[in-house]
Formats: C-alpha cells, structure tokens, sequence
C-alpha cells in the first residue's frame, strides 16, 4: 500500500495545479452560520473507539454551531484514501495520521501549516520534542507545523514474569535500564529446555529496528550541501548486528518468531516459549486481554546503548489545505486533544500521551499495566532524522524492509545488508530531491 | 462398500471446502483469552457472542451489508447486461475491428488501477457521482466489464455457429435464432459471469474507500476494515463475527443462483 501510494503521489502532483484553491486557513463560514467538520479518525480499539466517539458527541452536544461528522478511517489504507481525496479537494477537514505521513502531504501542500493558528495552552502543553516530529518543511523551503501530535508509540519489553525471576538477573527500571550487553546475557540465561530468552518479531523490521538504532546514535540518513542520502556506519550497523547476534550467535532468539508480525508471537509468549517480547507499549493491551490466568507479565524498558534515545513516531490530528472551516477545525482539534482527553485517547489505545497534563494522570503512572514504566519511556523520545527524509517512505518499503528481513533471515551479510541499503537507498532518494 | 472411498473423498472435500467458514463461525464464538492459545481449540470451550455484540454495537454492519447488496446486484446486472451484445459481436464476426477490441480488453486488464483511480475520482467528483452508491455502481461495472466480457464471448464462442445457420435455413432471423437457440445455450456463461461480476462487486474495497466518505453511504469491505489496527494487528474477534455475517448474503445469493446455473445447464444440454 505504501508504495501504491508513493507512485499515486507522483501521478497527484502532475494533477495539483489543477486542483489548487479553496481554503488554504481562511473560514467560509458567515459569523454565526453552523458548520459542519469531517474528522477521519484512525482508532480501532474498543476502548480507543468509545473515547474518540464519545468525545465527538461531547463536542457537538456543546457547540451546535460547529458539528463533527465522524468518519471512520483505517491505518492500512488512510495515505492511498487521502492522496486521492487531497487530489480531488474533497479531504476530510481534520484528518488522523502519523508524523512520518505528514512529511509528503505537508512539502506536497496538502496541509494547513498550523503555526500560528495553535491556542496557547495547547501548544504549551505538548512538548517541543513532540512538535518537532510534525515540523516539516512545506516545499518552498519555509517550516511549518503540519499537525498536532498527541500519542506517541515507544520500544518496551514485554517479559514473563516467572522466568525472569527465574533466571536470577537484575530486573530494569526506568531509571536504570538494561545495557544492550545485560539484554543479551539476560536473555542467554533464560534460553534452556528449548525455549528461548527472546524473540524477535520481524514482519515489519523497520521502525522497530531504526528507531531502536538511536540507542547508538545510528541515524540512516545524512543531509550535506542540501542533499539526503543513506548512511549505515557502525553507530547504524549496532543494533542490527545484535539483534541478528542474538538469533545466530548466541541462538537466545526464537528463531521461530522471525516472519511473524508484532503481536503473533503472543501465543508462544503465553506458553512460555521465550521470556521476553521487544514490543510498541500498545501492545500491552493485547496481553492484557488475552494472557491465560496466572500469567504474569511484567513491563520493563528498553535496553540502552550509549544512550536510552529511540526515534519519536507521533499520532496526529492535521487540518486539510482544502478545508473550508480551519478555525473551527483547530478550536475542535483543541477541545479533543486538551489534557484531560488525551489522557482518554492514551488509555484507549494503550500508547504515551503527548500533553504534560494527561502524562500526569494518575491512570498514567500506575503500576498496573506497566503504565508507569511506558509513561517513562516517553522521555526517550526523540525525533528521529529519518522519519523527516522526504522519500522515506518508499526507502522504507522498497529497500530497507526486504534487506532487513533478508539479513535478519541470515540470508546476507551485514556488509551486504549495508550495502544494499545505500545504493538502492540512494537511487530512491534521487528522485525526491531533483 | 464400493462407494465408500468416493463418499470419503466427497467428505473430506466438504471439510476441506468448509474449513474457512467452521474456522470463522469458530473464532467468532471465542473469547480473547481463548484464540490466543498456542493450542488451538476447533470448539470454543466457553462460547461468547461478545464478539456479535462489540462487531454490531460498533458499527452500523446491516446498513453496511445492504448497501453492499444493492452495489453488488446493479453492478452484476448491468454488467451482464452491457456485456452480452458485446461478447456476442466480438465472438461472431472476425475482423480487423474485432480484433483490436479483444486486444484493447487485453490491454485494459494491465494496467494498475492507481494509475486511473485519481483521475477517475476527479471525473466521479465533477459528475456528482462522488459518495454516492450509482457512483461506485458505475466504477463497478466499468472495472468488471473487460474480464465479463472476454469471459462472455468465450462461451458465445463455444455455441456451435451451425445451429444459428440451421436456424437461419429453418427461417429464423439472427434476433430470432439469438433468442431462441443462443440465449438458452449461454445460460451457464451468463449465470457465471453473473456470479463473478458480483463476487468482484461484493469484495472490492479500493474503489469504494476512495468514492465513498460519507459514513451513511459505506459498504460492506470498508466496515470490516475498521477491525483491524497498524501492522496487520487486527480484533480477530469482531472481525470474524462480522466477516461471518458478511458472507450470508454470498452464500444466499450463490444458493439462488446456483440453481439457476444448473437449469441452464440442462437447457443447454437439450438444446445441444
């Protein structure tokens, strides 16, 4: 779908000139003339789905004059749905997404740069290292604020309880991590009786991997003289090599979880088979729901390299180009993501709340759940370079997914892996910057 | 007891036909904890129609599934009903024309469907027809009508051309001897591309995603793809009530139907 998209995007921008116009931030709407917002949301789970849409009906109860349709949208699909609907001008109003889609709709002028349209106590409350994951650049070289970001995704480990104890080695805090070598022995000594220390879910290596990378500082990309283009050195190469280590090496990965995707090793989990999952913090609510009685589990954070530092990828709400109510849309996107609703949203889809305010509800920071240890691990956060490269996107599905897979399948070397990443890396990225 | 070898295999082909729907009725009944089990259960041990009740308590699943119906059954009819003299000329009459219209069916059938679906939208948006179900029926018919008629002039094909001249020499003219011998043998063919042109209806997600973006006009696909999350993570347990229920029309549709597959088939056969 990804790369449908980047080829649909091409085929959108021979078309734009066509379909340019319309709102661009200024209201249509007369003083006092009831309006109506489409909000294309993405949530999917129950609880997430329930808070979305009870918020909605909160807004339109109070302010008759400005009402939300919620339509309902879905992560798989919503880039192919809104380059057609962005070429088309018929967008949705407020629109749900994550950072890394903003960069090429936002450079593409799809999007309402925000920046001065922000309420104070809004912008206050949501720290700058969140905003720096929506702030792109709009395509003639000026930055702008393409989308509010409100829940944020970090690496956890999810571990069994009993053979973590079991093993005898020092359980991680928050505050003091495992090192990447402790992660690696720990996991050695939970691998015996044919069952394994971890496993490694690698359908989607990607994001996990590269956003795990700036534990050492591995960037992938480097911009000089104005142009971007890929970089696998050592400080890239580092958490590849142990993952892969882990799986060949010291055979302390389940080999078995390889192809799977993020949440299909859980059975295996449950019953034992290895003790720890590298996990999103969502995932937490499938092991919730789902772990058989008496299983305990237990949340701990991710292991650090020469720092705890991962790559920041944020859900946001944007507002359309297009749109003929920006105001009213913006005064909504307030009301809905204001601390007291983040904390909502972040309960209901199991992931870190950008306001500071919703960080510090107490339903945040418990102990049940692991909450208090995922609400910490949103202090690692940090944008991450390659998800501001415009042309990621299609690196990320054309090179880098099949070469992680085939070098976590032991199919290449590391050096081979690097290689590829760079050179058809590079060809990729040549064609976003001529 | 010669027969019990063919009765087995007969079973076993049932099974084997049934798998996905006893595995679907059987996910659907299950709760959370239970389809997350390494070892399988084929009956759910504490059965729960949670799953029924969170898949139509969310979203607005009949409303979805009729929507669907009608799409499907004005897409499959107009289909069939613009194929047919087209597959009739294309099989009958051999020329230079001919064949640049078999190659450009061909043709159309390659290329990728996102190259034409913004400038399609465009067209959709200026004729009104954007969220609105005869829009999606119009993008239906024209997606489905080179595979329904390349399907169509095959079986027009396989009517020998001497039973329209022994029609011809008994005094028939080419409407009457298309009426009365030709039609009854295309049955079959008409009944199948039927079927296919709704099953392509009835599944197609792409187009409607991009047409329809009014909650009240959705259809059926783009309802159940609210169940699933990023990555392939997905509510296996609302998505199978749900998914169950969204095959019921298919399989209502295909029971009245296959019937009269069958009697097309027997008339083709007294007609041959």
């Amino acid at each position: 779908m990804r790369i449908r998209s980047a080829l649909a995007a091409a085929a959108v921008l021979t078309l734009a000139a066509a379909c340019s116009g319309g709102g661009g931030g200024e209201s249509s709407a007369a003083p006092n003339e009831p309006v109506k917002i489409n909000f294309l949301s993405l949530a999917w789970q129950k609880e997430s789905l329930a808070a979305n849409k009870q918020l909605v009906d909160e807004w339109n109860k109070a302010n008759p004059k400005i009402q939300v349709t919620y339509v309902q949208g879905s992560w798989d699909n919503v880039n192919d749905q809104l380059v057609t609907q962005f070429a088309g001008g018929t967008a949705p109003d407020v629109i749900h997404n994550d950072s890394p889609a903003l960069a090429g709709f936002s450079s593409d002028g799809y999007l309402l740069d925000l920046k001065d349209k922000l309420p104070a106590e809004l912008k206050s409350d949501i720290p700058q290292a969140a905003w720096d994951t929506v702030t792109f650049d709009d395509g003639k070289g000026r930055q702008g604020v393409y989308g509010v970001p409100f829940l944020q995704e970090s690496q956890v480990i999810i571990a069994n309880k009993k053979l973590l104890d079991a093993s005898g080695v020092r359980v991680p805090t928050s505050d003091n991590p495992w090192t990447w070598d402790e992660f690696s022995a720990a996991a050695k000594k939970m691998t015996k009786d044919g069952n394994f220390g971890v496993a490694w879910p690698m359908k989607s290596p990607v994001n996990k991997t590269l956003n795990l990378a700036l534990n050492f500082g591995g960037t992938f990309f480097q911009t000089a003289d104005g142009k971007t283009t890929v970089k696998v050195g050592p400080e890239e190469r580092e958490v590849l090599q142990r993952i892969h280590d882990q799986l060949y090496k010291d055979k302390s990965a389940d080999p078995a979880a390889l192809g799977q995707g993020t949440a299909d090793p859980l059975p295996a989990f449950y019953k034992g088979k290895f003790a720890l999952l590298p996990a999103g913090v969502y995932l937490r609510q499938q092991v919730a729901e789902q772990a058989p009685d008496g299983f305990e589990w237990v949340t701990l954070p991710a292991p650090k390299g020469t720092s705890a530092q991962q790559g920041a990828v944020s859900q946001t709400l944007s507002i359309a180009q297009e749109s003929k109510h920006p105001d009213e849309a913006m005064k909504f996107i307030a009301f809905f993501l204001n601390g007291q609703n983040q904390a909502k949203l972040a309960k209901g889809d199991w992931l870190l709340p950008t306001s500071q305010t919703a960080a510090a509800d107490p339903a945040m920071t418990t102990k049940e759940n692991g909450w208090d240890v995922a609400t910490a691990s949103a202090k690692n956060l940090v944008v991450a370079p390659f998800l501001k490269v415009n042309g990621f996107d299609e690196w990320k599905s054309k090179v880098a997914t099949p070469v992680l897979q085939e070098y976590f399948g032991n199919k290449i070397t590391i050096d081979q892996a690097a290689s590829k990443l760079v050179e058809d890396g590079n060809k990729v990225l040549e064609r976003y910057q001529r | 007891m010669r027969r019990v070898p063919q009765y087995a295999a007969l079973v076993a082909y049932i099974v084997f036909l049934a798998f996905p729907l006893v595995w679907l009725l059987s996910t659907a009944l299950k709760t959370p904890r239970e389809m997350a089990m390494a070892d399988p259960t084929w009956i759910p041990r504490d059965p729960t129609l949670a799953n029924f009740a969170d898949a139509f308590g969310e979203q607005d699943l009949v409303g979805a599934a009729l929507r669907s119906l009608v799409v499907a059954l004005f897409s499959s009819v107009l289909t069939v009903l613009v194929s047919l003299p087209a597959a009739y000329a294309m099989a009958r009459y051999r020329g230079l024309l001919n064949k640049i219209a078999i190659g450009w069916v061909l043709v159309s059938q390659v290329f990728p469907f996102i190259l034409i679906i913004i400038p399609l939208f465009m067209i959709m948006r200026d004729l009104a027809l954007v969220n609105t179900l005869p829009g999606l029926v119009l993008v239906h018919v024209t997606f489905t009508l080179p595979f329904a008629l390349w399907m169509l002039q095959g079986y027009v094909r396989a009517v020998p051309r001497e039973l329209e001249e022994a029609a011809a020499v008994d005094g028939a003219t080419r409407l009457r001897s298309i009426a009365s011998v030709v039609a009854p043998l295309l049955a079959p063919g008409v009944v199948a591309t039927l079927l296919f042109s709704f099953i392509s209806s009835w599944n197609e997600f792409m187009f409607a995603l991009v047409i329809l973006q009014n909650p009240d006009v959705m259809t059926l696909p783009l309802t159940l793809v609210r169940f699933t999350g990023p990555e392939g993570v997905a509510r296996l347990g609302p998505l199978a009530a749900a998914s169950l229920m969204a095959t019921i029309p298919s399989l209502i549709f295909f029971a009245i139907i296959q019937r009269r597959l069958k009697s097309g088939l027997m008339a083709g056969a007294v007609k041959g």
